[in-house]
């Protein structure tokens, strides 16, 4: 599985997001993305979370951990 | 019923004696204590549902291609209920750039997202009254425009980093949600800001409450009081290079309207506080070449000094 977390200045999202997957303990590959032109294919607006391509959250407030974790079940 | 309970607090269960300036503090403390906290936590709820409708992603369809004065009072109405963190500058700036928003517009959009937002209203609401707040919005949203319309007019477009005209993007679809993911969203809005919050408001009452049952007024109407005609302008230059939400000003201004500011002069100040900030200069560093930062700043500034003036002298 393909995770990327588009990542913000203000809000911890990748933390979350590999707690959720060790609680899972699925098999995913989790990319930090800092590049503008990269995030920027998916949102304008950060944190973002992306499972498989496809756009799951963006903005502030991040979700919490168990809605992260239904975000990337969904996927599955 | 608040006014009840804060009277049952102060004079029965703490015990002070009616008409002392501590029993005046205290009843003031927790009236207005209780009655913020209720405004703030309602509002920033029915708020945040608002905002769950207006994803940047569609703002910026909704901007896109439009022309001047239309597309900037949009903008900055659009500014009020876009879900907008200065983090997300970057981002929001090359993706309206990129399509096709306006220059001008999008900096009436950059400059009422962060002047214009509701915790500043409801606290200006909930400390000075109604009239107060709708001045500070109608003001903030029509310098919005008014600087948008200049810095279009200007044709500033070359002081932009090159680079974020080579930038495409294409469609950007926002994430769907239902109307329970929304008040989910509005609920862990209301949650983190009420978080980081608090604190500013509990100190801004009791500072307030202080104001109100001990502080004489005349050193500071002496100085910033209505008749020194050099206030306003003091009060913005010292406001532009300070960072600070709307809820961290609320206490500054309380005590000092309390002890005697004019009214413009507050207002002035509380909008150079939020609308511009060394912060953003340097996050806008990124899409910005210099120039256009400082005639961006200048033209804010320039606009926040007249309204200052204007209100100190009509109101």
């Amino acid at each position: 599985m393909e995770i990327k977390v588009l990542m913000s200045c203000c809000a911890k999202l990748d933390a979350v997001v590999e707690q959720a997957v060790k609680e899972l303990g699925i098999d995913a590959n989790i990319e930090k993305v800092t590049d503008m032109q990269e995030i920027m294919k998916y949102t304008m607006s950060t944190p973002g979370l992306v499972v498989n391509g496809k756009l799951k959250h963006s903005g502030n407030p991040m979700p919490g951990l168990e809605r992260v974790k239904a975000m990337i079940k969904s996927e599955v | 019923m608040i006014e009840r309970f804060a009277d049952y607090m102060t004079y029965s269960i703490i015990g002070l004696a009616q008409g002392t300036a501590l029993a005046d503090a205290v009843h003031f403390f927790i009236y207005d204590t209780i009655k913020i906290f209720l405004l703030l936590v309602t509002i920033i709820f029915i708020v945040a549902v608002i905002r769950s409708y207006f994803p940047p992603e569609k703002t910026r369809k909704i901007l896109s291609h439009k022309k001047q004065f239309i597309g900037n009072i949009l903008a900055a109405l659009l500014g009020i209920v876009t879900p907008f963190c200065s983090c997300s500058a970057v981002p929001l700036f090359i993706g309206f750039v990129e399509a096709g928003v306006p220059l001008g517009v999008t900096f009436s959009f950059l400059i009422s997202s962060p002047m214009v937002n509701e915790i500043a209203l409801i606290m200006l609401w909930g400390l000075f009254g109604w009239k107060i707040a709708l001045i500070y919005a109608t003001t903030g949203v029509t310098l919005a425009i008014a600087a948008g319309i200049v810095i279009g007019r200007l044709n500033m477009e070359k002081y932009v980093q090159d680079y974020v005209w080579k930038i495409k993007v294409g469609e950007m679809e926002a994430v769907r949600t239902s109307f329970r993911d929304k008040l989910v969203y509005a609920r862990d809005y209301t949650k983190d800001l009420m978080k980081k919050l608090w604190p500013y408001v509990v100190v801004g009452i009791g500072l307030g409450a202080l104001v109100h049952g001990y502080v004489p007024t005349d050193l500071v109407v002496r100085y910033a009081g209505p008749d020194n005609p050099f206030a306003v302008l003091v009060a913005v230059l010292i406001g532009v290079p300070l960072y600070s939400s709307g809820a961290g000003m609320i206490p500054i201004v309380q005590a000092l309207v309390g002890k005697g500011m004019a009214m413009g002069t507050v207002l002035a100040f509380m909008m150079s506080v939020t609308a511009i900030s060394l912060p953003e200069a340097i996050i806008l560093k990124n899409v910005l070449k210099m120039r256009l930062i400082y005639t961006f700043f200048g033209i804010v500034t320039v606009g926040i000094i007249i309204v200052g003036y204007l209100f100190n002298a009509i109101l």
